[in-house]
């Protein structure tokens, strides 16, 4: 079923492009040797060449060209060996040298795809445009003082990729999707950590609407969304008030919006866009960027294996529904444990007890997978024991509850508690011949055609044999004895 | 064919529009001489119109050396003083301008 | 022979003879620069004390026998260079308080070399400009005077002061620095030697840019070989710079009176344009004779699209200066005039600190550059730079060097040209083409006009061979026997 929007006049579908701005994972800046990394006391990790002093000028950090190319092909784009950097000139104050280098004509990735997932199953495949590199601007503070706005650099000439999605988006969900599965490859690949909250990753969307059929309309640009919840509200609140703005004979003007998430509306930022006019032009402080195939083939020979592939790695290899590979790839480090604990065991056993217990555990207790308080081996050895038949399924439920509270393993936890399941047919028998003892009533109830009971004398049994009983055994004597 | 554009010349609303953008506050007052001498400029390089540029590539560099890079290594920063040291109102390790209003 | 009269070579000679001590080289040229910058006004900056204390190191090392190229060599920078803890204006006043916290690369070589700097030399204000009227530290008056005449004139520019600095014993050598002209232009003006390098020889790293695809450094002294002892320091790979060109620096001296045998000269029929003087026309054909003598074959070449150099580097550097002044925001550096907004801020501090020149530069470039025009100029400009090279890069299939004119005239005298843009950008027609292609390209003075002004002869080599432009300049140099002095120097004012 495709999303679409109800108005007075009609159903309308919506058009959506995402450029998403994701910094590069690297030690030194895109164009200077100051820091790159997070934090540090203000206007610490800048040099004089971020600071745009006179006679500075910039040299290329060859690590962010690879962790752009790997992008590129993690995206399954074209690589072009031949780029330039541009620069965008504009006037503002966390901007030092009035003009952004960025790749506007000559992007270093050209067209890609991306592989979406959608809640019912439907695959799809959203295009990618290109992926350029470009410098991150400062940061203006407005709350220090009444008059004066603060500048700090450090975050000034960091790289980004801004990589631009083709408008193959048409619903909110897909869009959610798609900056799931884009921050995925990116951190699979180490390129980028997609951390949405610490700006790390931030998606300008561009949003229209048309009726079924048409061609496209009008588009808003809406600036900086720093979330995938935000995307995804955004676009429905821009696309209904185009609706509105359609439906009573207005025109949508072609503008940057903000999205308040305060109020659920976009506004116009329209004021300051007159002026924009970015007058772009090589660099000449540049020369054109050449990189060669052969670097790029080793660039490709070192990347990870991507999340797509993986996944269907693991539906071969592993015999697990699609739904809990996906799940398992959702993140490189899920999907390492995953491998460590279905190595050599039941794959599908690994798989429920990793989505299952495990996940729900880490829910619970706050803790993402690479602090998970069950180590991988700790798991498996866990399972070792429900394979060998030496606890149940029913008591691993307890020695895993107690592994996450004490940190035992599980070998130790069964040692201790004497958990180890009762295979001893006398003691099976003797206990089945106790419960039936005790409820003959039942007994002849069930021997009247109330077959329901079966499951209330298993009950019975593994209670009296404080649940360590093996279930299966316990399940033929009392058919033997019925 | 000879690659031909109409060379337009500036009107008082264009010299207006560039001041700003350059951000070179002009008063109504510059703007005639101004529109004058960058017209003067511009009519004259209008005999670039009777170069045939067909097919030619625009230079990029001077054609003697390719982009190089440098590796990813932190080499620079950390010096906030000199960083600071010509700025012209620095509050403690800021740089500051007039509020900004967002 | 007066200190302030010697060249470098023999300078540093006589440094190591010990005939004279730098402390007495440094200070005659301080003492001159006592005397005459107040006319001149060939320095912003004077800096006597830093250099005296310099030539006791140097004289240290010297008294130790470990002098250095240039131990002991007195030199003026021009104020485009960043000097370390040295005020560095650009002559602009939205500079006139800015003091580096860093070195350029071409000084930190020449200090390296063991250059002692006695002043920051006078320029058109970010070197735009033909005849240093444009400074915001007033203009820099030619030394030489026409005959019977005591018009101030001009020294030609960007690089004026540093030329004027020269020529008038104010210095043994300075650096310039040229983007269509401003070195080998003011070279010609004041009777010294000027080479622009290849673009990518010198470091431009720490050089406030104006045009970055043409700006580069390069030496102004007063001979052959004092250029050529001069690139030797200044030239060479940087890596901080992205345009520099990783190739190996030849022994320049050797390149000093080599024999011309077999050299093939061309002289370029474009050259000959419309208003060319007759006394230029006739230093010219005498440069071309003496080549001859030296044993050069002279060959006729065609640069068709010479003529369209100038129109191109107005569209390219304006282009080029508008963004890269877009930095002079009063933000982290240079002054600033206080606003209620941003963009008041942005506009009262560029109005105040820009000279007219610069803001019309500034705004040609926002134009071409300017949504719907960017083809039309900027990118047909390009183009048309292409060609320009390729005219270049044929003729230098037949021919091993260019003879041209450096400048249509000689100096002309402050005023006297007309307030139209375009005449002064005239100037330059005949430098600017190599700047086009990023040729290295030198003015040598081969006499005095008919007023009794220098005139000068540009020489063009093919990319990376400035030495056959000295092996060139210096015959040309032997020849003409230019021992001419100006009228105001040193020597006769003390």
């Amino acid at each position: 079923m495709s999303y679409t929007l109800e108005g007075r006049t009609g159903t309308w579908e919506i058009v959506v492009g995402l450029e998403v701005h994701a910094q590069v994972i690297s030690h030194s800046k895109l164009f200077s040797g100051a820091s790159a990394s997070y934090g540090g006391e203000p206007n610490t990790h800048v040099s004089l060449v971020d600071a745009g002093f006179p006679g500075m000028l910039p040299v290329l950090n060859q690590e962010c060209v690879a962790q752009a190319i790997r992008t590129g092909l993690g995206l399954r784009a074209r690589i072009n060996l031949e780029s330039r950097f541009d620069r965008k000139n504009y006037f503002y104050a966390d901007l030092p040298t009035g003009y952004q280098i960025s790749q506007f004509t000559h992007p270093i990735v050209g067209e890609g795809t991306v592989e979406i997932e959608l809640a019912d199953g439907t695959v799809r495949h959203i295009g990618i445009t290109r992926l350029h590199m470009e410098q991150d601007a400062g940061k203006s503070m407005h709350d220090q003082d009444p008059a004066r706005s603060f500048i700090d650099l450090n975050r000034a000439g960091v790289a980004l990729m801004e990589i631009v999605s083709e408008p193959d988006i048409r619903s909110p969900e897909e869009a959610g999707a798609y900056l799931r599965k884009l921050r995925q490859i990116l951190r699979y690949l180490g390129t980028c950590d997609g951390n949405m909250e610490e700006g790390s990753m931030r998606a300008d969307v561009n949003v229209s609407v048309r009726k079924a059929g048409e061609p496209f309309r009008t588009r808003c640009e809406i600036k900086n969304v720093n979330s995938i919840r935000y995307v995804m509200h955004a676009i429905e609140v821009e696309a209904t008030r185009q609706i509105e703005v359609w439906e009573e004979g207005g025109e949508v003007d072609q503008e940057t919006r903000l999205f308040d998430p305060a109020r659920n509306e976009t506004r116009s930022l329209r004021s300051k866009e007159d002026a924009h006019d970015y007058r772009y032009f090589p660099d000449p402080d540049l020369l054109p960027l050449v990189v060669e195939q052969a670097w790029v083939d080793e660039l490709e020979r070192g990347l990870p294996e991507l999340p797509d592939d993986k996944r269907d790695r693991f539906v071969r290899q592993y015999g697990i529904p699609r739904y809990d590979a996906s799940v398992l790839v959702a993140e490189q480090a899920i999907a390492d444990y995953y491998e460590e604990v279905a190595k050599g065991r039941d794959a599908r056993l690994a798989a429920n007890w990793v989505t299952g217990d495990l996940f729900g555990a880490l829910n619970r207790t706050g803790r993402t997978i690479t602090d998970s308080p069950i180590s991988a081996q700790a798991l498996g050895g866990m399972l070792d024991l429900v394979s060998d038949k030496t606890i149940n399924g029913k008591i691993a439920k307890e020695v895993f509850e107690d592994m996450l509270e004490t940190g035992d393993s599980a070998a130790a936890i069964v040692e201790r508690k004497g958990l180890k399941q009762v295979t001893d047919t006398g003691a099976i028998d003797a206990a089945v011949a106790d419960v039936l003892a005790r409820n003959a009533d039942k007994v002849e109830e069930y021997r009247g055609g109330k077959d329901r009971l079966f499951g209330f004398f298993v009950g019975q049994v593994m209670k009296a044999m404080a649940g360590k009983a093996n279930p299966a055994m316990v399940n033929e004597a009392l058919k033997k004895v019925l | 064919m000879m690659e031909s554009y109409c060379f337009m010349s500036l009107d008082p609303a264009t010299v207006r529009r560039i001041a700003r953008l350059a951000r070179i506050g002009i008063d109504e007052s510059d703007v005639p001489a101004l529109q004058g001498e960058l017209n003067g400029i511009l009519g004259w390089v209008e005999q670039l119109n009777e170069v045939d540029v067909e097919g030619v590539t625009p230079m990029v560099g001077t054609g003697h050396a390719a982009l190089r890079t440098r590796p990813d290594v932190v080499t620079d920063g950390n010096c906030r003083e000199a960083v600071l040291s010509n700025a012209p109102d620095a509050v403690g390790p800021f740089y500051t301008v007039p509020k900004v209003v967002e | 022979m007066s200190l302030t009269e010697l060249t470098i070579a023999d300078a540093a000679a006589g440094l190591r003879a010990r005939k004279f001590s730098a402390a007495e080289l440094v200070g005659a040229h301080n003492a001159a620069i006592a005397a005459l910058n107040p006319r001149l006004n060939a320095y912003i900056t004077t800096t006597s004390d830093a250099a005296l204390q310099a030539a006791a190191v140097a004289d240290e090392a010297l008294g130790k026998g470990e002098a250095k190229p240039l131990t002991g060599i007195p030199l003026g920078i021009k104020d485009l260079f960043c000097t370390k803890g040295v005020r560095t204006t650009a002559a602009s006043n939205i500079l006139k308080n800015f003091v580096p916290p860093y070195e350029s690369t071409v000084t930190a070589n020449l200090l390296r070399d063991g250059a002692v700097f006695v002043g920051k030399t006078n320029l058109d204000e970010f070197a735009m400009g033909s005849a240093n009227i444009t400074s915001a530290f007033g203009p820099v008056e030619n030394p030489w005077k026409r005959r019977g005449d005591d018009a101030a004139l001009v020294p030609g520019g960007s690089s004026g002061g540093s030329a004027a600095a020269v020529a008038a014993g104010l210095a043994m050598g300075a650096t310039g620095t040229d983007t269509g002209g401003s070195i080998r232009q003011p070279a010609a003006y004041c009777g010294i030697v000027g080479l622009k390098p290849t673009y990518g020889r010198c470091s431009r790293f720490g050089t406030i840019a104006y045009a970055s695809s043409l700006d580069q450094a390069g030496p102004m002294a007063r001979t052959v070989r004092d250029c050529a002892i001069l690139l030797q320091s200044m030239a060479g790979f940087d890596a901080r710079d992205s345009t520099s060109v990783n190739c190996d620096v030849p022994d320049y001296s050797v390149a000093i009176g080599r024999s011309l045998k077999g050299l093939k000269v061309g002289i370029p029929a474009e050259y000959r344009a419309e208003g060319l003087s007759a006394e230029i026309e006739a230093a010219w054909q005498q440069g071309i004779n003496w080549l001859k003598d030296a044993g050069c074959e002279i060959v006729d070449v065609s640069l068709p699209h010479t003529k369209y150099g100038l129109a191109t580097y107005y569209i390219v550097a304006p282009a080029e200066c508008s963004s890269n002044l877009a930095r002079y925001d009063g933000l982290r550096f240079g002054e600033r005039v206080p606003g209620d907004t941003l963009d008041a801020m942005y506009e009262a501090t560029r109005r105040a600190g820009f000279g007219p020149e610069v803001r019309r530069r500034i705004m040609m470039g926002t134009y071409v550059l300017s949504a719907g025009y960017y083809d039309a100029y900027y990118l047909k400009a390009q183009k048309v730079r292409s060609l320009i090279r390729r005219d270049f890069t044929e003729s230098f299939q037949q021919v091993d060097v260019l003879l041209t004119p450096t400048a249509p005239t000689p100096a002309f005298a402050q005023g006297e040209q007309s307030d139209d843009p375009v005449q002064m950008y005239l100037n330059d027609i005949f430098t600017v083409p190599a700047s086009m292609a990023g040729m290295p390209a030198m003015s040598v003075p081969v006499g005095l006009g008919t007023t009794g002004l220098p005139l000068g002869l540009q020489l063009i080599g093919r990319p990376f061979d400035e030495e056959t432009l000295l092996a060139a300049g210096s015959a040309l140099e032997a020849a003409a026997g230019f021992t001419h002095r100006p009228a105001l120097r040193a020597e006769v004012v003390k």
